[in-house]
């Protein structure tokens, strides 16, 4: 195991990316992408919420039942800042549990204090590159394996129980494998 | 002939990294996440850029023409803005005059 986590884990991080620049959007979109994650790109803070359903508003809309691994956030954006969207998100049973990135060109000591201690996965100076996104994707992956190793009959009760958002978060991918990789994805924690 | 035009294109970003306009080691990073399959994610970016660019700067001129007094604030969010995807780009000697755009306008230097 150790280093080699990709081999083990057959499906892609979804990732999240949310930011208000269209170019900076596409850049780690393919970033991204290269690092074999799927990618969903919104252009805001509220964006974002909606995509993950916590707007107040029904989940329906933009929630394509694909669950969310990763947000990675740009820190300015009108309306809503990332540090705001990583507040919310944190303060939200369903959500908390999602690691958050933050993003700025800027590379101002007290907000990135202020982000980790909101409870932010890392706070990354733009330009983002591949090394540190190819680096954010291993931590992850890496993230699940440990939690599968301590966790298996914890999180087997979580999946099962009617009213764990994590059922709703099961919807299953829609992979081409076997039923059998279904039933084992019932049991286990799902991976993504 | 198509050597030629790899050649000229070469020279011509050789130039722009010597004179300081473009980051050589951001651009490349740009030039490796296109490949076969996204053949021209460069030009896209690009072109993405350009467009961003031109919206921002019309929105700054107009900014400047409004002079009584100059909205410092909304300068600097636009520079910032402009600051942030030249960076991205790797379009340096830009993002240089946007620091130093920002400058001006936390100062309040309306000269500047």
């Amino acid at each position: 195991m150790g280093s080699d986590c990709s081999s083990v884990v057959a499906e892609e991080l979804h990732v999240l990316a949310v930011d208000d620049s269209l170019v900076d959007r596409k850049v780690i979109e393919r970033l991204l992408k290269i690092s074999s994650c799927k990618v969903t790109a919104v252009e805001s803070g509220r964006r974002a919420l909606q995509y993950l359903g916590l707007d107040g508003e029904k989940s329906s809309v933009g929630f394509d039942g694909l669950k969310v691994n990763l947000i990675m956030t740009d820190y300015s954006m009108p309306g809503m800042t990332g540090y705001e969207l990583l507040k919310k998100i944190k303060s939200s049973s369903n959500l908390r549990e999602i690691p958050v990135v933050i993003m700025s060109s800027e590379k101002v000591l007290a907000r990135i204090d202020r982000c980790l201690e909101e409870g932010a996965q890392e706070f990354l100076v733009k330009p983002v590159n591949l090394s540190d996104v190819k680096r954010l994707r291993d931590i992850i992956l890496q993230g699940y394996e440990n939690d599968e190793d301590k966790g298996y009959q914890k999180r087997k009760l979580q999946d099962l129980s009617p009213t764990s958002s994590l059922a709703r978060d099961l919807t299953p991918l829609k992979s081409a494998s076997a039923s059998a990789s279904a039933q084992q994805s019932c049991l286990k924690r799902p991976r993504l | 002939m198509e050597r030629n035009s790899h050649r000229q294109l070469a020279n011509m970003k050789k130039s722009l990294f010597d004179q300081g306009y473009l980051d050589q080691e951001q651009f490349t990073q740009l030039e490796e996440l296109q490949d076969e399959a996204n053949p021209n994610f460069v030009e896209e970016v690009v072109t993405l850029y350009y467009r961003d660019s031109a919206r921002l700067i019309q929105n700054i001129e107009q900014a400047l023409a409004e002079k009584n007094p100059l909205d410092f604030t909304k300068l600097d969010n636009y520079m910032h803005q402009f600051k942030g995807s030249s960076c991205s780009i790797g379009a340096k000697k830009l993002k240089n005059e946007c620091t130093q755009f920002r400058e001006y306008c936390r100062t309040g230097n309306g000269e500047g």
